[in-house]
């Protein structure tokens, strides 16, 4: 027998090795549903916020300035129920390395974990455990699967967006005239269900006079929604407002726009951050766009968590609780407490944001 | 080809375990410091950071390390070569995938679906084989390459889509540690693959025949190793492995996704050059590499205890990276110069 042919041999018994533990590790069902259960107890809503609760928040990655914003948020709001804060976090947005953050996490006998979780199932599993080891669990930003988690802080619903974006785009137009959509893709589940609700909300009396007359896709990418705007605006010459509800999409537009005889001419709104728009509110392209203040929901998020873990709330619809200088929440359908119409940043306040 | 034609090995095995034993005090050394170093981060970690020193704890430490264990096992007798396989993270992510894309729209049985990525997990190894012994392309051009055909190909499969809804008996079984104690059941398996990995690399002649390739591939050739068929079977055993790691980063994250896993090569190939396997190939132990596996999970899970942040995490890492590579070979160096210096003076003595 010569070194080959054992070789050969020892892979040839690695491989089916690998094969017969592979089907010893699955040893075997077809694919079924398996249900979850919603944990909730009694919650006394007069109970005081326990001092000295440990809260800690993990996000999807830390050196992400949105997140960064959102955690120092959080960490305001448990500055002032008297709690220790801390954030930890992995430097890339995978499912796997948040586990051993939980899992270190729970060890550490944390009261309240807030998350942004970067896969809504891959976590459930740990936040599970941390949950039977004793600590409360409430998600901002991005949900798990309900019955992983007491509470989600949800940004912002669609119809506060739709809303947000009409009344945007109407008073800086006038209340009346053409108007059009920029989105990203055509299938972009999100932006079709806001597209939808603005459709409704642009049938309401007070916005009579203003027209929706296309929607536009740039497919989040950069380019693209620069030549749609270029597109729009030569395709409808009585445009006078666009909206563009991706942040991908206004801050392209809002650059085309700047450089064009439009410029303040034809108005331009939507979603986006202000660190991409703030050249573009200064220079007076731009009257006023929206999203959510990260910081809000970061301090929201802590609130919710120590609630929780102080027997306010027992993350059951229509638990009602207190938090700080937002003022009062309900707790609505799964647990999901929404943070509220989007903030609107202008001239007056952008230098106040940074992300 | 007949086997026939081939000449028999020992005289090379012979002349290498010569060399090897010379070795051998070097490499004894640098295991025995990585065996120290490992004892040395449980102590200290035990007695200074809080929650370490906890069954809980020891079971998340060994099932965060499953993976990388699975994959640091063939990846050593790869770099043993000479060669290196850096697709592994990528193959991973694809077997994982297509277990997902099996489950959700075949309709077979989770065991045939276990069984089928095992054998795609060797068959994408075999690709990475053909084109390093087949066509003599350098692998690390090679697994570069797949590294990024396989992670691409995985987000066909899947898309963006996560599918999650594994039965829940199989998902808690992977992370259900031995009854009485907190060690995983995983733990298991991947130790039996360690020991066969182990046994064919360093007791039997096959096993001799992979050190001579990475000391000398042409003069391995010339004393009758068949180079490029060892190679490519070792290729397709890491790609077989892979698949079971595939299978088992599913099913206890719950999740099969085209990303699954993106980055562990880097990680892989920091366990293996930690043990003490020299990244020229040639040399390297399998007790290293496992010693390797478990220092760099004591060192992260203990950091992240501290709360040291990810930054720092990274820099920890990449620094035992560098000093894996640098130290035995420095170590080495000085020996060999009071080595010469002690002749030196011994021949001038008088």
């Amino acid at each position: 027998m010569n070194s080959l042919f054992r070789l050969r041999l020892g892979a040839t018994a690695l491989t089916l090795t690998a094969l017969l533990l592979g089907t010893a590790a699955c040893g075997g069902t077809t694919r079924d549903n398996a249900g979850g259960s919603q944990a909730s107890g009694a919650a006394n809503p007069d109970a005081p916020i326990k001092e000295g609760l440990k809260i800690a928040f993990l996000p999807k990655q830390v050196n992400n300035p949105y997140f960064t914003t959102a955690d120092n948020g959080g960490k305001e709001a448990v500055t002032e129920v008297k709690g220790e804060f801390k954030e930890v976090g992995p430097s890339e947005a995978s499912a796997s390395s948040q586990v051993s953050y939980i899992n270190t996490l729970s060890q550490q006998g944390m009261d309240v974990i807030v998350t942004s979780a970067n896969d809504p199932n891959a976590i459930c599993g740990a936040l599970n455990q941390a949950k039977a080891a004793g600590a409360k669990i409430v998600t901002f930003d991005s949900d798990t699967k309900p019955e992983c988690r007491q509470v989600f802080v949800n940004q912002v619903t669609a119809q506060g967006i739709a809303e947000n974006q009409v009344k945007l785009i109407s008073e800086q137009i006038g209340g009346e005239g053409e108007i059009a959509i920029l989105s990203a893709t055509a299938n972009a589940t999100n932006q079709n269900a806001w597209i939808a609700l603005m459709k409704e909300e642009l049938k309401k009396p007070e916005y009579g006079k203003v027209k929706l007359v296309t929607v536009a896709y740039g497919n989040d990418d950069d380019q693209k929604s620069f030549q749609e705007m270029q597109g729009l605006l030569q395709a409808y010459p009585n445009l006078k407002g666009v909206i563009s509800p991706t942040t991908v999409g206004v801050a392209a537009a809002a650059r085309y726009l700047s450089g064009s005889q439009y410029k303040g001419k034809v108005k331009l709104t939507g979603l986006g951050t202000p660190n991409q728009m703030r050249e573009y509110v200064k220079d007076g392209t731009v009257d006023a766009f929206a999203l959510w203040n990260p910081a809000d929901l970061g301090y929201l998020a802590a609130y919710a968590g120590a609630a929780l873990a102080s027997g306010q709330i027992s993350g059951a619809e229509g638990d009602r609780f207190t938090a700080g200088r937002l003022g009062e929440f309900t707790v609505g359908k799964d647990g999901v407490v929404v943070l509220g119409p989007p903030t609107v940043f202008d001239k007056s306040n952008i230098d106040k944001f940074n992300f | 080809m007949s086997h026939d034609t081939l000449t028999p090995a020992p005289p090379v095995a012979g002349r290498q375990s010569g060399r090897l034993a010379g070795f051998g005090t070097a490499l004894g050394s640098w295991d025995a410091a990585i065996v120290a170093g490992l004892v040395a981060a449980v102590l200290v970690a035990s007695a200074a950071v809080p929650n370490f020193a906890t069954g809980r704890n020891a079971q998340f430490l060994l099932l965060d390390l499953v993976p990388l264990a699975l994959l640091a096992l063939p990846m050593t007798l790869i770099i043993v070569t000479g060669e290196i396989d850096l697709s592994v993270a990528s193959m991973v992510g694809l077997c994982s995938s297509l277990m997902g894309q099996l489950w959700l729209s075949s309709g077979l049985s989770l065991e045939l679906i276990c069984v089928l990525v095992v054998l795609l997990g060797a068959l994408l190894g075999a690709v990475n084989g053909v084109f390093v012994t087949g066509f003599g392309l350098p692998s690390l051009a090679v697994t570069i390459g797949t590294l990024a055909l396989y992670r691409g190909l995985s987000f066909v499969v899947l898309g963006d889509q996560a599918v999650a809804d594994f039965p829940a008996d199989w998902t808690a079984a992977v992370v259900r540690p031995i009854p009485g104690t907190s060690i995983p059941v995983m733990v298991v398996p991947v130790l039996l693959l360690a020991l066969v990995f182990g046994v064919v690399l360093h007791a039997t002649p096959a096993g001799r025949a992979l050190y001579a390739m990475g000391n000398n591939s042409e003069a391995a050739t010339f004393a009758g190793v068949s180079v490029a068929r060892t190679k490519f079977w070792l290729f397709v055993a890491s790609g077989a492995v892979c698949g079971l790691a595939g299978l088992f980063w599913t099913l206890r994250y719950a999740s099969a996704r085209g990303d699954n896993a993106t980055g562990l090569e880097l990680t892989v190939v920091t366990a293996v050059l930690l043990g003490g396997v020299s990244i020229f190939g040639g040399r390297g132990r399998l007790l290293g590499v496992v010693a390797g596996v478990l220092l760099l999970g004591v060192v992260r899970n203990a950091l992240q205890l501290a709360d040291v942040d990810a930054n720092a995490l990274t820099i920890v890492t990449g620094t035992l990276l560098i000093a894996s590579v640098v130290l035995p070979n420095a170590v080495r160096d000085i020996r060999a110069r009071l080595h010469r210096r002690r002749q030196h003076t011994r021949v001038t003595a008088p």
